[in-house]
Parts: C-alpha cells; sequence; structure tokens
C-alpha cells in the first residue's frame, strides 16, 4: 500500500460523516464590507499603498506616460524592461526610446538571459490587471507577454493600474471576476515594495524584490 | 448575556460556595463575602458539606478524579437560588466546566447544566444582580486591582471588578502594566515548572507595586496567594519587617470600606 | 507504553531538558527583557489591526467554520487538490513519514543532478530537517528569508514561526555577517545588513537548480497553491529555479477559492499586525507554452507526519485548524519568559505545545503540556478559535493516565506514575467525602504549625502556604 493509500485510509476512518454546511462567506462580506465609489476606491487604495510605502501618481488616462517618463528622470533610469506584446508595454517603447529611455523587451526566455535580468535591469514596467481598496493591493496577472520576474527582480517596479478596476475587497475581486473558473499559472497580489522586519523587528525596504513600487493610477479626475 | 444577568429578579436566598482555597487560607474572605452579601438584605446559605469544585484534578489530567469530586458538588444545591462563589476561577470550573466533565453522563450532565446557569461569580452577582453601589466611608487610597484569568477570560467579569472599586468616591484605581497578563498561579503548574512560575509572579509583583498602590485587591484567592507569597518571601529577602505589597480579597476590602459588619 | 522510536530529527532536543534550558533564559535579564520587548510589539501591532471586537469575533467565528467544514472533508478534498494539481500539471507525492518527505524531495534534486536548492520560508521543511537531509546527500540548502538565513548562518533553528530570528540583536546579526559574509565588515545598521543578505541571496536565487517552499493554503477546487510573504524571497523560490518543490502539512486545504479571503485577513493581522501581507503568491501550474519564466516542473509533497492521529479524535482534531500565525506564542506569558529556543521542538509556543505530542510522541513532549498556567490568552487571539487550553489539559490527561489498550496517542501513559496517580485518587477520596474533608482541614489547621518551611518548587520565591488557625466554617459556626 502506498502512503497515499495509508494516509486516506486513516482520515477516511475518521472523518465526520457530514461537514454540515458550507461556510457563508458571501454573508460575512456583505454584513461587514460596504460598496464605494470609485473615487472612494481609489482614495482608500492610495491610502493604504503608500503607509506600505509605494509612491503613487494620480494621471489622466492620456497623461500617464508624461508621468512615467518624469518618475524616470527623477530616478536617473536610462533603462527600462517592457512588455511590447502588450498594449501600455507598445506605447512606453515607442514614446520613450525617442526621448533616451533604453525599453529591453523581455521576449526571450528567462534561461538565455538570467545574468542580465538579475544584474542589469534597473527598472520593469507592467500592468496591473486590478486593485483591492481594503488593504491597497495590485493584482498582477504575469502572462506570456508580460512574464512573472518583471515585477519581482528589477529593483524598481513601475505599475499601471486603472481606477476603474479597483474592488472593495479582495474577495469582491475574486467573485466579480469569477476567479474560481480558472487561475493563471502564477497570480499574484502585491501591497507594496518587498520588506523585512526580521532583525529586531525594524522595518527595512527592498529585501529581496523591488526596493521601490510606482503605482501610475489612472483617473477620470485625476488629483 | 449581560442583559439576560440583568434581568434575574432580585433574590432573598443565596447559597455560597467558598471552595477550599477560601475555606482552608483564606476564611476572612469568606466572612466578608458573606457579610457583605447578608447587609444587602440576602439570607447566605453554606452548605456544610462542600468540599472544592474539582478544578486542581481536572486542569491537572485528572478529570476521573476531578469528575469524583464534582460530582458531589452537584448535590449540594437542592433549592433554585443562586450559587455565588468568591473566585472567578472556582465560578468558571462549575459554570464551564461541569457540562463538559459530565458529557457522558445524562443525568448529571442535566444537574451541572442546571447547577452552571446559577452560578455567579461575586462582583458579577453583586454588579449584576443586587446592582450594589457600595458607598464609601474610607479615607483617601490608591489600590491596584488584579483580576484573575479565569473571571477575565472564562467568565467575562473583568469590568465588574473595576466597576465596584470604581463606586468607591475616596478610591483611586492604578493602572499596572501588563494588566491582562497571567500572574503565573495556575494551579500545578507553580509546581511543575517553578523557574517559569516564579518569574511571571515576579514580573507581576513588579509591576503591581510600581504603580506605587498601597494594596493589591483581587476577587481570586489562588491568585492572591501566589502573589502575597511572593511579595512576603521578596520582603524577607531584602530584610523587610512591613509588606511592600499588602493585598486583600476585594470582599474584605469593599466590606471595610463600606462600614464593616456593622 | 509503547517503545520511544529513535528521534528522527536530528536536533530535536527532548523534553526532559525543557526546565533546565527555561531556566537559563528566565535567569538571564537580557533576553527576558529582549522576548518582552518583542512580543509586547507584536501584541500591539495586533491590536491595531482589530479596532472593532464584534467584527473581529465574527471574522473569528468564520474562520473557525471554514477550517472546521474543510478538516471535515479532507480526505475528499486532498483527492480533489491532487486531481485538479495533476490537471495542472504540478505533480504531487505524499509522505507518511518525515524520512519519506526527504526522500521524496532529494529524489527530485536528485534526479536534475542538482547541487543548490535555495529555500522560501517553510516551517514543515523544518519540522522534516530537510536541511540537514540535504546535506548530507550533498545539496546545498540554503536559506532565504532574512530571519532563516540569520539561523542558518548561526547554526540554529528558528525561535519564531514567524520572525525566525526574533532571540537575536542587531549587533548579533552584525557580528554573524561579518564573520562569515566573504567580504562584509562589521555594521549593525538594520538597512546596511539587509542590503548584504539581499546581495549574497540574489547570486543564490540566480543560480540554483530547486527552488523549495510551503503552502499556506492549498486550494482544491483550482488546485493552486498560495503562499504569503514579505520579503520576495518566496516568491523568488518559486519563480527563478527551473523546479519547484512545495511541501505542506495534509492539513493546510481549503475547498474553496472564497475561503482564502478571510483566513489571509486573520493570518496576517493576527501573526505581525499587517492589512495583508506584501506579496500573495497563488502557483496554479509550472511554466506554460510561450511562458517566458516560471518552473518547468512544480511539484507538491503532502506530508502526515502524526497529523492524521491528531484527526482522528474530534478534539484533537482542532489542533489541525491552525493557520501558523504564531499569535499563540506572541500572545503568552510562558513563551514570552523563555523564548522559543527552550521549548526543543520545530513550534514553539502554545500551538508547539498541542501539534509536537502528535509529531514526536508524548513520550518525547509530555513535559511541554505541563509547562502553562492554562490562563487562556492563546485561546482568547487564536484567529481559528482553538480551545489551546482545553487541549492542554487533554494532553495532560493522555500523558499522565495509565497506559491503556487504543490509545488515542502515541506515547499515551507516558507521563505515569503510580504514586501521582495514587495521590490525585486519595485527594478525590477526601475532597468527596465531606466527612473526611472536614477531618482533614480541621487537622491542617490545628496542626499549620507543623507546616514546612520548606515547600519544595512552591517556596523557591514564595514564602510558606498556612492554614489558617480557623476555617471558614468554624468561623460561621462560632458566629452561630
Amino acid at each position: 500500500m502506498s502512503a497515499r493509500d495509508r494516509i486516506l485510509g486513516k482520515l477516511k476512518a475518521a472523518a465526520p460523516a457530514s461537514a454540515g454546511e458550507l461556510p457563508d462567506v458571501a454573508a460575512w462580506y456583505a454584513a461587514h464590507r460596504g460598496t464605494e465609489s470609485v473615487a472612494d476606491k481609489a482614495r482608500r487604495f492610495r491610502q493604504c499603498i503608500e503607509l506600505a510605502h509605494a509612491e503613487v501618481y494620480s494621471v489622466s488616462r492620456g497623461g500617464w506616460l508624461q508621468k512615467l517618463y518624469e518618475v524616470l528622470s527623477a530616478k536617473q533610469l536610462e533603462q527600462l524592461l517592457v512588455a511590447p506584446g502588450t498594449a501600455h508595454g507598445k506605447r512606453a517603447q515607442e514614446e520613450l526610446v525617442p526621448l533616451g529611455i533604453a525599453c529591453p523587451a523581455y521576449d526571450q526566455p528567462i534561461e538565455q538571459w538570467k545574468a542580465a535580468m538579475f544584474t542589469a535591469t534597473p527598472a520593469a514596467f507592467t500592468a496591473a490587471r486590478a486593485a483591492i481598496a481594503e488593504t491597497g493591493t495590485l493584482i498582477l496577472w504575469p502572462d506570456a507577454d508580460e512574464p512573472r520576474l518583471m515585477s519581482l527582480v528589477p529593483p524598481i517596479h513601475i505599475v499601471l493600474l486603472d481606477a476603474a478596476t479597483i474592488h472593495n475587497t479582495f474577495y469582491e475581486a475574486m467573485q466579480r471576476e469569477g476567479w474560481q473558473q480558472g487561475l493563471p499559472t502564477n497570480a499574484l497580489l502585491v501591497s507594496g515594495p518587498s520588506k523585512t522586519a526580521d532583525i529586531q523587528q525594524t522595518l527595512a525596504y527592498g529585501a529581496h524584490g523591488p526596493k521601490e513600487l510606482v503605482v501610475l493610477l489612472i483617473e477620470e479626475n485625476p488629483q | 448575556m449581560s442583559s439576560a444577568r440583568t434581568a434575574t429578579p432580585r433574590p432573598t436566598d443565596i447559597y455560597f460556595f467558598a471552595t477550599c482555597v477560601v475555606d482552608q487560607f483564606f476564611p476572612g474572605a469568606g466572612m466578608d463575602a458573606i457579610t457583605l452579601l447578608e447587609r444587602q438584605g440576602i439570607r447566605v446559605h453554606f452548605p456544610d458539606e462542600q468540599t472544592c469544585c474539582g478544578q486542581p484534578a481536572y486542569t491537572s489530567g485528572f478529570p476521573d478524579e476531578a469528575r469524583k469530586v464534582a460530582a458531589h458538588q452537584l448535590t449540594l444545591f437542592p433549592e433554585a437560588w443562586p450559587v455565588v462563589v468568591p473566585s472567578g476561577s472556582c465560578a468558571g470550573m462549575m459554570k464551564h466546566h461541569y457540562p463538559t466533565l459530565f458529557a457522558r453522563d445524562p443525568v448529571r450532565k442535566a444537574q451541572a447544566e442546571a447547577l452552571s446557569a446559577r452560578v455567579y461569580e461575586l462582583t458579577d452577582f453583586l454588579v449584576n444582580v443586587l446592582n450594589f453601589k457600595p458607598e464609601d466611608c474610607g479615607s483617601d487610597c490608591t489600590v491596584v486591582l488584579h483580576t484573575s484569568c479565569s473571571a477575565r477570560r472564562e467568565m467575562g467579569v473583568h469590568l465588574t471588578g473595576r466597576q465596584l472599586l470604581g463606586d468607591l468616591v475616596k478610591v483611586t484605581v492604578a493602572q499596572q502594566d501588563h494588566e491582562s497578563e497571567c500572574c503565573g498561579f495556575g494551579g500545578t503548574f507553580s509546581i511543575k515548572q517553578p523557574e517559569i512560575s516564579g518569574a511571571m509572579v515576579e514580573d507581576k509583583v513588579k509591576a503591581l507595586k510600581a504603580t506605587g498602590a498601597e494594596r493589591v485587591v483581587s476577587a481570586d484567592c489562588g491568585c492572591l496567594m501566589n502573589i502575597l507569597g511572593h511579595a512576603a518571601w521578596k520582603d524577607a529577602q531584602e530584610g523587610r519587617s512591613t509588606p511592600s505589597l499588602p493585598g486583600e480579597h476585594i470582599a474584605s476590602f469593599l466590606l471595610r470600606r463600606t462600614g464593616g459588619a456593622q | 507504553m509503547s517503545t520511544p522510536q529513535t528521534p528522527h530529527t536530528l536536533h530535536f532536543m527532548p523534553s526532559a531538558g525543557f526546565r533546565a534550558r527555561a531556566k537559563d533564559v528566565v535567569e538571564n535579564p537580557f533576553l527576558r527583557k529582549s522576548f518582552r520587548g518583542a512580543m509586547d510589539f507584536l501584541m500591539s501591532k495586533r491590536a491595531a489591526q482589530f479596532p472593532d471586537a464584534e467584527e473581529l469575533e465574527s471574522l473569528r467565528s468564520l474562520g473557525e467554520r471554514i477550517r472546521q467544514y474543510n478538516l471535515a472533508k479532507l480526505p475528499t478534498l486532498l483527492e480533489q487538490l491532487e486531481a485538479n494539481l495533476t490537471k495542472n500539471g504540478i505533480n504531487v507525492h505524499w509522505a507518511e513519514t518525515p524520512e519519506e518527505a526527504n526522500a521524496i524531495i532529494l529524489g527530485i534534486c536528485q534526479k536534475h543532478s542538482a547541487r543548490l536548492m535555495v529555500k522560501g520560508k517553510s516551517m514543515v521543511s523544518e519540522e522534516i530537517e530537510l536541511n540537514h537531509a540535504a546535506e548530507a546527500a550533498g545539496i546545498g540548502a540554503l536559506e532565504s528569508d532574512m530571519g532563516e538565513y540569520i539561523v542558518q548562518l548561526a547554526h540554529e533553528k528558528p525561535s519564531h514561526i514567524i520572525m525566525p530570528a526574533i532571540h537575536k540583536t542587531k549587533e548579533e546579526i552584525a557580528k554573524l555577517f561579518a564573520e562569515n559574509v566573504p567580504g562584509v565588515a562589521y555594521t549593525d545598521n538594520v538597512d546596511a545588513l539587509i542590503q548584504i543578505g539581499r546581495n549574497v541571496l540574489r547570486q543564490k536565487f540566480l543560480e540554483a537548480d530547486i527552488g523549495l517552499s510551503g503552502v499556506n493554503f492549498a486550494v482544491a477546487e483550482t488546485g493552486t497553491l498560495c503562499l504569503v510573504e514579505n520579503e520576495g524571497n518566496g516568491r523568488m523560490c518559486t519563480t527563478a529555479p527551473p523546479v519547484h518543490i512545495a511541501i505542506t502539512g495534509i492539513e493546510k486545504i481549503v475547498e474553496k477559492l472564497e475561503h482564502v479571503p478571510p483566513l489571509l485577513s486573520l493570518l496576517t493581522r493576527s501573526a505581525t499586525g499587517q492589512n495583508i501581507s506584501t506579496y500573495f503568491n497563488m502557483i496554479s501550474s509550472p511554466r506554460k507554452p510561450g511562458e517566458k519564466d516560471g518552473p518547468n516542473e512544480v511539484h507538491l509533497v503532502l506530508l502526515d507526519n502524526g497529523r492524521s492521529q491528531a484527526y482522528a479524535d474530534e478534539q484533537l482534531r482542532k489542533t489541525l485548524q491552525c493557520i501558523r500565525c504564531g499569535a499563540c506564542m506572541n500572545h503568552c506569558p510562558v513563551y514570552t519568559r523563555i523564548g522559543g529556543h527552550a521549548y526543543g521542538t520545530t513550534y514553539p509556543g502554545p500551538i508547539g505545545k498541542i501539534i509536537s505530542p502528535h509529531m514526536l510522541g508524548l513520550e518525547a513532549t509530555a513535559t511541554m503540556a505541563t509547562a502553562s498556567s492554562l490562563c487562556g490568552a492563546c485561546g482568547e487571539v487564536c484567529p481559528v478559535k482553538i480551545p489551546i487550553p482545553e487541549l492542554l489539559m487533554r494532553l495532560r490527561e493522555e500523558s499522565f493516565s495509565a497506559p491503556h489498550a487504543n490509545p488515542a496517542m502515541r506515547g499515551q501513559g507516558a507521563g505515569y506514575s503510580r504514586l501521582v496517580s495514587a495521590i490525585w485518587r486519595a485527594w478525590a477520596a477526601v475532597y468527596r467525602s465531606p466527612g473526611l474533608y472536614r477531618l482533614a482541614t480541621w487537622a491542617g489547621s490545628r496542626f499549620s504549625w507543623l507546616m514546612p518551611a520548606n515547600q519544595g518548587a512552591w517556596t523557591t520565591v514564595r514564602t510558606p502556604l498556612k492554614p489558617a488557625p480557623k476555617r471558614l466554617r468554624d468561623m460561621l459556626k462560632e458566629r452561630g
């Protein structure tokens, strides 16, 4: 008999006849979490993620690229990893290169340029699929065009977020977007730059992931 | 829970379950609690056959022995009167653990549940059933209150002792550091793990003394035995002849502040 | 009594030495102050996250309900999880013992001729002492969580399940780095120390053949492994190396994805007082065709190691509700006095006391259950309402009762003593009989002068106990 059969055998022999009703998660959220306007959610999202040390800039739908350029200039970045297979990545590459920013693309498997990714990639630019107001959280769904390591390895991560996609809670996000129907290879919640308090409970940023997280928040009426 | 308690009609008679610690080590506290209750016009009945709630065996991992002792107590309160206990920890045992202890004995379980419903910790009974508002006859003084873990977490009566002391206009109640932390008694824990228990009571006594209060009061004699025992030991170590932290049961303090036995 | 098995955990320290280890810490004022400060910090952070007592209570009830529901369906959910993970391309392995788990993991390493495994924080990997087994097999196992990295450099074990290096000061860490990391000068600046760790470990993430991680929640309906972390090393371990191996206890499973948000919220708020962790990483498959990064192979090892024993008993099963937040230890007055190492087990504190006996047997852990005043602080803060004090009393009973057939636990009766049992029987005989009680307490009050000044453990820091000259019942009689 395999370990599997032995473990399952022991558990099945002891499992109660009934697990009872499914826990009513929906009722808890209905009773304890309200709904908010897009502007209110954006405000709350911003407040929370700024508390977690992220930089947030409110931008108009047409104006994010200008702000992206300003952020890069302020940080004296001359190179930005982009995903040209996405609309925002393509636009960034098209418009930033003439302004003197090198925009290498993540267009080959990591095995072919792993060392360069780890040692010579100062910043990356991706979009967020959505966000969560309650906790100041970005939802990232990396894919073939915008791979996973973009939001992890470069010391600076710049994210484009549309305020209209902000959900109130994590629960609301997964319900509205039907996540239980299927998840991507890797779905991520990101709520600030990488940090640790493992040395004497002293907070330090940039433990292993990005030291800086910049959010370009697209709003209808930018603040 | 508190609304149900408030709705309890004012009884004319009650049972007093003293606990074995009060009977043997703090009889004065028991007398004072009884006097305090009688002064409210209540007839207090002390079943002479009472011994111990059974908790020492129960928490030490000997439920069979606890059950035997508890079964005896179940028979002592035939009238439907409230059973008042001057200890949060023993009251917690009778109120919350008796029904579990007799889970496999339907007759006794029913008795335990019936008893459980009328068990009250003393300060809870004074405040929520008798609506007792002590009138202070004493002079200015500062005390510090220690609430037992059972009273706080099991009985949820950590506010009633504070309320009673708060009603005494000339008494200031000092606030100690880490107020809700255990004093380190824990029954046989103090014997089985003396180093850890000793460190806990050391910290507790330091925190109580640091308030500058002239005495500690508590509604639990187990904690008092531990706290006062350590304070006295420390006094002896350091050559003090007067206690640096005197203490007493809250019933004794309340009785004295409100004119004594009369 | 069952024969104690050969201890499989090489670093496990027997509970026989518990009191001596506890004493060492208790008598060290520096450590006492340091643990107190750290626990105060964590307690206040948690309290700030739960300003609304009613909401906290209802969320804890929901958390408890979710855990109990999923445990009730555990065998079915494990099969569902296995089927969905397999469908997603993740390999599922089962291990009954630490030895089996290590063999599975090292087998995968050897198949890939791996030389270096980078590890995200995983208490289950500590439980099976994977680092030790890997070393013996010639495979480097490097901890990458900052706290774990520090502890590994110091050849120690974590002293807290969430804050592994909580027992160390920055000065000690500065010295450790200066002595062990090539080319590093002494600095006790925390930012600088973290940068040193970052630089060393980045190189290792780049080189590693295998990434190992734990799992916080495994979702059966979608076949998803969820990981909670702040540093990003967990993401590194699960994304950068070509192979990812996750290991988890069989209990960390939920049926529905919607069970995750309440548990996540309870976990991060209870653990470190964060409304959410920096990263919540949900992995549902290895790299798919066309994707440019992520491991090509993902494995999940499901470990029993005594959990099925706890599962078999309705009361003990509640132990498995745990989501490993560590709030019980942060609020424990005993943990605060002695820190994590004194326990000698992988999991310290209240949760350690109730889970370790299932992993190591009561014969090796019986002392731990007595190291509690049953103050209830752990149960009060537990986000999934595990009745820890009740379980401690149950473990005391299992340990001290006479060995019998079909015990609920390995090592039942390990603490049995004929003498102690006889004392309790005598105690019960006296206290159940009013006559004997009256006689005994009368004698006690009459002859209290006979009470010795030395009352053993009690009088090490307290004055001796003396019965009052008159009992309450005597005073009442006199009053008439």
